[in-house]
């Protein structure tokens, strides 16, 4: 059992549980979707008074804070009680991408240090660059989508949502241009 | 009580997050690769158990923890805000490898300079709200 709790999880017991989170908000009276929160934070630091977008009650949204702030709790308590340290598996042809990219792939944990590592980093600008500009996307694009993953890869295609499938298309667009055309150039 | 609640399957949520590795940059790289079944098999089983369990509450009577009717609204549908907006959170999440949730599962993790992602995915997130009426929806 502790070795099952230790071990990086398979995808058939971490999809399942996902939804069972889903299960838990919608049981809660809400709904999943985390990016809300980035608008909620906007809300709270006084951004009602720039555009009427962000004034609403946000007072109202203070349970979706508190369910990241249990995410991250959950991040740190994964991380450092429940982790054996395996590195992640990754197939043959990602890593042979990789390194023809330049990305180290000896013993992979959940970020490149190339891109992460801010300091003794040869390649700290452009890992500066790359978390705020890819930042900037995500929190410009889910707020115009109406919602990320968890909004609309989950919680709208489990509610046979068109627009939520047409959203995951254009993920998918996005994450396969910088993927095949833009990390290539930049690196 | 009810902020307990949320916190509880805010843990899961984040613990599953990392154990899984969905927070994991390389496993998204390796998604947009196609060269590995984990993240479609992650998100795909998801949604097959999402599309059983909202199925079963629609037709079920359960009530809210604040013993109200459960509401499922349809989204509206507006193919230009979900397909721009869609593509434009597509480019980030391929750039930093993080949507929100797992942004906030591996500053927990301890990788903190995601905290730079974050900050400025609540900056895109300010400049759609001032730009909104001029975007095509």
């Amino acid at each position: 059992m502790s070795d099952f709790l230790l071990n990086p999880w398979p995808w058939y017991v971490a999809g399942p549980l996902i939804s069972l989170v889903m299960f838990a908000l919608i049981i809660g009276g809400k709904t999943f979707g985390v990016s809300s929160n980035l608008r909620t934070i906007c809300s709270a630091c006084g951004a009602g008074k720039i555009s009427s977008f962000f004034d609403f009650n946000w007072k109202a949204q203070t349970w979706n804070l508190i369910f990241i702030f249990g995410t991250l709790i959950g991040g740190y308590i994964a991380q450092n009680y429940m982790s054996n340290d395996t590195p992640i598996t990754l197939a043959n042809h990602t890593v042979e991408e990789l390194n023809s990219l330049g990305i180290n792939t000896d013993n992979p944990v959940y970020v490149p240090k190339e891109l992460f590592e801010l300091s003794d980093n040869e390649n700290l600008i452009l890992a500066l660059m790359l978390l705020s500009v890819g930042g900037f996307l995500v929190g410009f694009g889910t707020r115009y989508a109406g919602g990320c993953t968890s909004g609309h890869a989950i919680t709208g295609l489990s509610q046979l949502q068109v627009g939520s499938l047409i959203a995951v298309i254009g993920f998918f667009i996005g994450g396969l241009l910088i993927t095949h055309f833009i990390l290539p150039i930049i690196f | 009580m009810k902020r307990l609640y949320f916190l509880f399957w805010g843990i899961i949520f984040g613990i599953v997050l990392i154990k899984s590795e969905v927070a994991s940059w390389f496993r998204i790289y390796e998604m947009f690769q196609f060269d590995s079944f984990h993240m479609y098999g992650v998100i795909g089983s998801a949604v097959i158990s999402g599309i059983i369990i909202i199925q079963l509450l629609k037709k079920s009577n359960v009530k809210s923890i604040e013993d109200r009717d459960l509401e499922f609204e349809d989204k509206e549908f507006l193919p230009k805000k979900y397909l721009f907006g869609g593509t434009i959170f597509g480019l980030g999440w391929g750039l930093t490898g993080a949507c929100p949730g797992p942004m906030f599962a591996l500053l927990g993790a301890g990788y903190y300079s995601i905290l730079i992602a974050i900050f400025f995915a609540v900056l895109g997130t300010l400049a759609y709200g001032v730009l909104k009426d001029k975007l095509p929806h």
